[in-house]
């Protein structure tokens, strides 16, 4: 069994939402893991807040990130175990931030660690 | 004659606070001195209080020819002497010979250091659950076959092999110290856990001896809670867990072809006063950052001790379940989570997660199954229902689900 990432994006990040909004998107992301941790299949996963974000660039330039260059913002990310990246893209379609139009999840292998036998 | 009534589980519970304290006493290679010296004090008790009445202070009776016993085999085994006296020599008194201590306070102490001992991490867990329950709750080796579903042979290998473990480890029966005890408790909680839920979830037909395992478990987590450096939030949660499901055991009993189910439950049945306790326990675990799949598992048994059905009793034991399948999963989590989802969200959304759990070969799987589609599709019910009366373990598991399937 392999081990994939996924990768939420938001098209626009720094979108206010209502309370009531972001409570209904807080349930359905709990529940959605709690079905795959229910199948035996969540590894581990973490929301990512905007609070002391930072982007290092080139040069070693720090800009108070990750808003403005950049259209898109990752908003957290789950690792699942999977058969198949397949499998993983059906774990991905239950996922809420696919309820805004731009946002998109990031299907991704893990690489494995190398086997010593 | 006069014959006093005897004090329930007098022996079973003497016998471990006997074992415990000659063991510390003579070192963890010779526990099964320890315990030989606790079933001679027994049977010379039979041999006499038959006859002559029980004495009115049975458990000194009981101590004093345990001293006796234990004096007598220190003088009489050479290789003993020599093996066990110099470790003996600080606790030799000089009138007497050889001090045994049994007072509460070395008895428990005692008990408690065994319990460490017991849980060391060099022995299988489930020899540990099996040790624990024949040196720390004196259960006979029939019983815990019987709990645990296998026969007398497999128990006493699994005993006398983990024995032999902690004497080649020479395991100490002591208590870790102040720095090692986050890195032990751990070990001796799941032991815990494990003994309760043996209790509590057992296919064992004997309800009495099931009741008694939970006790147990519930009477040596409490010995951790009397010790200030085991007094943790993850110790407190495990035994208010305990307390909040078994303020439910009255209830589940009520029918008398076997189990009731949670929805049929009588809720006045449910005892008050442990709910009570269990939310101190509760309280307290809360204090400090520390949050154990024992919390976790804590706050969905308070939640179920809510008979009331409101939406908010659902989506905080569902949430609670998305959590704790992330901190440790289990199939009984999985089915339970599912069940929330169906009361939380609806059955609909619960049959599309149920049917992905693929929990095959689980009789309660198929209940849930047979349950969710209730109202719903009746073939598919009933399917589920059948199936689960194939694979259900107990003849009361089996008449339950076909009162079920019978109210289709």
């Amino acid at each position: 069994m392999d081990e994939f990432i996924l990768i939420f994006r938001h098209e626009d990040g720094g979108k206010v939402a209502s309370p009531e909004q972001i409570q209904v998107w807080m349930k359905q992301t709990m529940d959605w893991i709690g079905g795959i941790a229910a199948q035996n299949k969540f590894t581990s996963g973490t929301g990512l807040p905007f609070d002391d974000a930072r982007v290092v660039w080139h040069n070693n330039v720090v800009t108070n990130g990750p808003f403005g260059a950049i259209k898109e913002t990752i908003g957290g990310f789950i690792i699942v175990k999977a058969d198949s990246v397949e499998e993983a893209v059906e774990f991905a379609k239950g996922s809420p931030v696919l309820q805004g139009a731009g946002n998109s999840v990031e299907v991704r292998k893990i690489a494995r660690t190398q086997s010593t036998q | 004659m006069h014959q006093q009534p005897l004090i329930p589980n007098l022996f079973r519970t003497e016998f471990t606070k006997i074992t415990a304290v000659l063991c510390k006493l003579f070192g963890i290679a010779q526990l099964q001195v320890a315990e030989d010296i606790a079933s001679d004090t027994f049977l010379a008790a039979l041999e006499t209080w038959p006859y002559r009445g029980v004495p009115e202070n049975p458990v000194a009776w009981l101590y004093a020819v345990a001293k006796n016993k234990a004096a007598s085999h220190i003088a009489r085994s050479k290789a003993f002497t020599v093996k066990v006296a110099p470790g003996l020599q600080k606790a030799m008194q000089r009138d007497d010979g050889i001090h045994i201590d049994l007072t509460e306070k070395n008895i428990t102490d005692s008990q408690l250091q065994m319990l460490f001992a017991v849980c060391h991490p060099a022995i299988p867990t489930e020899a540990q659950v099996g040790l624990a329950l024949r040196v720390l709750c004196g259960f006979g080796i029939d019983e815990i076959a019987t709990a645990f579903l296998t026969n007398k042979e497999t128990i006493n290998k699994r005993l006398f092999r983990a024995k032999e473990k902690l004497r080649d480890e020479k395991v100490d029966i002591e208590f870790p110290r102040e720095a090692e005890i986050p890195k032990r408790i751990g070990g001796v909680l799941i032991t815990l856990y494990l003994l309760y839920s043996e209790g509590y979830y057992s296919e064992s037909h004997d309800e009495v001896l099931r009741e008694d395992l939970c006790l147990e478990a519930m009477r040596l987590t409490y010995l951790l809670l009397g010790n200030e450096t085991t007094n943790l939030p993850a110790v407190n949660a495990l035994l208010a867990l305990m307390c909040f499901q078994s303020s439910r055991f009255k209830a589940r009993k009520t029918n008398p072809s076997g189990l009731v189910f949670y929805d049929d439950q009588n809720e006045t049945l449910w005892d008050a006063t442990l709910v009570e306790k269990g939310a101190r326990y509760l309280r307290k675990a809360s204090q400090g950052n520390a949050l154990t799949k024992y919390h976790i598992e804590a706050n969905i048994a308070y939640w179920y001790t809510v008979k009331a059905d409101t939406p908010d009793k659902w989506e905080n034991i569902l949430q609670l379940h998305n959590h704790l399948l992330q901190v440790e999963y289990s199939p009984i989590a999985a089915l339970n989570r599912t069940y929330a989802l169906a009361k939380a969200n609806s059955k609909h959304a619960a049959i599309i997660e149920a049917e992905k759990l693929q929990l095959n070969t689980n009789a309660f799987y198929y209940a849930l199954l047979g349950y969710l589609y209730t109202g719903i599709d009746t073939a598919k019910a009933k399917m589920g229902f059948e199936n689960a009366i194939a694979l259900a373990k107990t003849q009361a598991d089996k008449l339950a689900l076909r009162q079920k399937l019978e109210g289709l």
